[in-house]
């Protein structure tokens, strides 16, 4: 099957990765790749759409969608690179089941989808601004809610930290780090 | 009965409107607001609002250590802790390239089987409850009761385990465990049979779910349906048989299928699956050997607590396991159990450091709701209610 779909037009890579099989395809070809796929290699199911943010690179998003076909207890992992807004068409119109996940890709990474019939957030709350699971989105996020006594309603509010926020990374270099400080020197040439 | 009524015409006038479902409604299972487009008493649209108990779960992993990431999967579906860490420990050992000792694994397998059968008797019961019945809620929590405090002897917590990790389990069963949940696999088909001669053949249960949000078996695909509900469409697609992971390619089981795919066929499906979940609990404590329960490399287990008195390697490995953590090597994995409402799965990416760079948990109930409208579409109200109740949902896991 790995031949097979890596044969097919648009396909820029196609490997195992883990044993798992990973198809990378462009923008453009990807929704003629995924009716090839539905059709003719029977993935009658997309379990899973999500994003990835890789903010360094140009193209910055990776959509992965994730196809399982219960005829051939198979399953393939669609890589497909966008950039920042930037939209890809939808493929609700193949798998119903997309939509939630297209919307949830939406939601959180604000790429957008053509043909996306309801393209309305759906995790975050109602009139949320911004894309939360960007990497440049701060992990305690920038309004909360407090119940206001005197408007007798929920309010937003900028968020207070009563503490500033602390982000521990341990990197150490236990393994974590292969330079070791003084290494320039080991490797210098000493006159 | 029907040539007794006599026909007459009248003019109904019949008013389109809105109404608004939950988010505080008991048949809402947590906090479903659903918007419901009524024409009459039937159903014309159904529009489910969710992200109500959004907790940005997948964020915080990505700032956390593997280590520390476990204890979200218990509050996704708490109704089944165990079954949601367990794609996350798969998924992390399949990153880094080990597997979980022997005993391990079927401490696990044994634990996701309870989970099981701990997660179908809250669903089924309170299905029952959401159509009017109240007895077999108040039996299945009895029931649960006993479930839960094997949980409580493994991990010392009811609900958020915490208890799979990456590499094996946390601690190995104590004394007389073994023995406690083989008495239980002994009584517990008994109590199935009893929760069945309230239900299955009970009229008003079938009047309630019998052809009740029927949907085929494309559909379900379609829907990417997984779990009970796919197989009560006649899917006999299950993931310990399909792809097996740990130790359930060498169990035996059966996999119940609906033909129907309505409401009654999901309840049956569970039922069933119960009394398979008890045939491998039967059969992990048959093969249990005793021997280690998580991975010897001490750089991703720690090591006992007598060794870390003796020896400062063991101690230093202790400390920077629950500081730093290990560190995964980069690459990517979309890692599937199955969950007892379906396919749960971790998409892991590691970028070689000591935290996840992405972690995406594709929760099972978020694909079944998505699906509500399709098969509340021209049924009454409470059979809404019936729906929603057939597909087991848990809000802890579709918001995240």
């Amino acid at each position: 099957m790995l031949d097979a779909i890596a044969a097919l037009p648009g396909v820029m890579a196609a490997r195992r990765e883990l044993g798992e099989l990973v198809v990378e395809v462009s923008k453009s070809d990807a929704y003629a790749l995924f009716t090839r796929l539905r059709d003719e290699f029977s993935f009658a199911q997309v379990m899973d759409i999500c994003g990835v943010d890789f903010p360094e690179r140009a193209a910055r998003f990776d959509v992965v969608y994730n196809l399982l076909s219960v005829v051939h207890n198979q399953r393939a992992r669609v890589l497909v690179r966008v950039e920042d807004f930037a939209a890809l068409t939808s493929v609700s119109s193949l798998w119903p089941g997309a939509t939630w996940w297209e919307r949830e890709v939406w939601d959180l990474f604000g790429v957008p989808f053509e043909g996306l019939a309801d393209h309305r957030r759906i995790l975050t709350d109602y009139g949320f601004e911004g894309h939360p699971l960007r990497k440049d989105f701060p992990l305690t996020g920038y309004v909360e809610v407090h119940y206001d006594d005197e408007q007798k309603a929920v309010v937003y509010d900028k968020v207070k930290l009563t503490q500033e926020f602390r982000n521990f990374d341990f990197l150490s270099p236990w393994e974590g780090m292969t330079t070791l400080p003084g290494d320039e020197k080991a490797r210098g040439d000493r006159k | 009965m029907s040539e007794l009524v006599t026909r007459t015409s009248k003019t109904i006038e019949i008013d389109n409107h809105t109404i608004n479902f939950g988010p505080q409604h008991p048949a809402a299972h947590g906090v479903l607001r659903l918007i419901l487009e009524m024409d009459g008493e039937v159903v014309e649209r159904a529009d489910p609002h969710i992200g109500l108990l959004h907790r940005g779960t997948e964020k915080l992993i990505e700032y956390k250590s593997y280590l520390q990431a476990v204890p979200y999967f218990d509050r996704l579906d708490y109704v089944s802790p165990m079954a949601c860490e367990y794609a996350f420990a798969l998924a992390t050992e399949k990153l880094l390239g080990i597997t979980a000792p022997d005993r391990a694994q079927w401490i696990r397998v044994m634990f996701a089987e309870i989970t099981r059968a701990l997660n179908h008797l809250l669903s089924v019961s309170s299905f029952a409850l959401d159509c009017g019945a109240l007895t077999p809620g108040l039996w299945g929590y009895v029931e649960r009761e006993k479930l839960l405090e094997f949980h409580e002897a493994v991990s010392g917590a009811r609900f958020h385990s915490n208890y799979f990790r990456p590499g094996g389990v946390a601690k190995d069963l104590p004394a007389e465990l073994a023995d406690d949940i083989a008495a239980w696999t002994e009584t517990f088909p008994k109590f199935i049979d009893d929760m069945e001669a309230l239900l299955t053949g009970n009229r008003i249960w079938k009047q309630r779910v019998v052809d009740i949000g029927v949907i085929s078996a494309e559909d379900a695909l379609a829907w990417g349906f997984s779990g009970p509900c796919l197989r009560a469409s006649n899917v006999a697609w299950d993931l310990r048989r399909a792809q097996p992971y740990d130790k359930y390619g060498e169990v035996e089981f059966d996999i119940p299928v609906g033909r129907h795919g309505d409401c009654y066929d999901r309840y049956l499906v569970r039922i069933a699956e119960m009394r398979e979940s008890v045939k491998i609990v039967k059969q992990c404590l048959q093969k249990m050997q005793p021997g280690p329960i998580k991975i010897q490399d001490h750089k991703i287990a720690p090591p006992t607590r007598a060794a870390m008195k003796q020896s400062m390697e063991a101690l230093i490995h202790h400390f920077k396991l629950y500081t730093e953590g290990y560190h995964v090597p980069a690459g990517a994995t979309y890692t599937v159990v199955e969950a007892p409402k379906g396919e749960f799965g971790v998409y892991l990416v590691s970028d070689g450091t000591n935290r996840p760079y992405r972690c995406k948990i594709r929760s099972t109930g978020f694909s079944h709701l998505q699906a509500l409208e399709a098969l509340a579409k021209g049924h009454m109200l409470a059979d809404t209610v019936a729906i929603i109740g057939s597909l087991d949902i848990v809000f802890g896991e579709i918001d995240r």
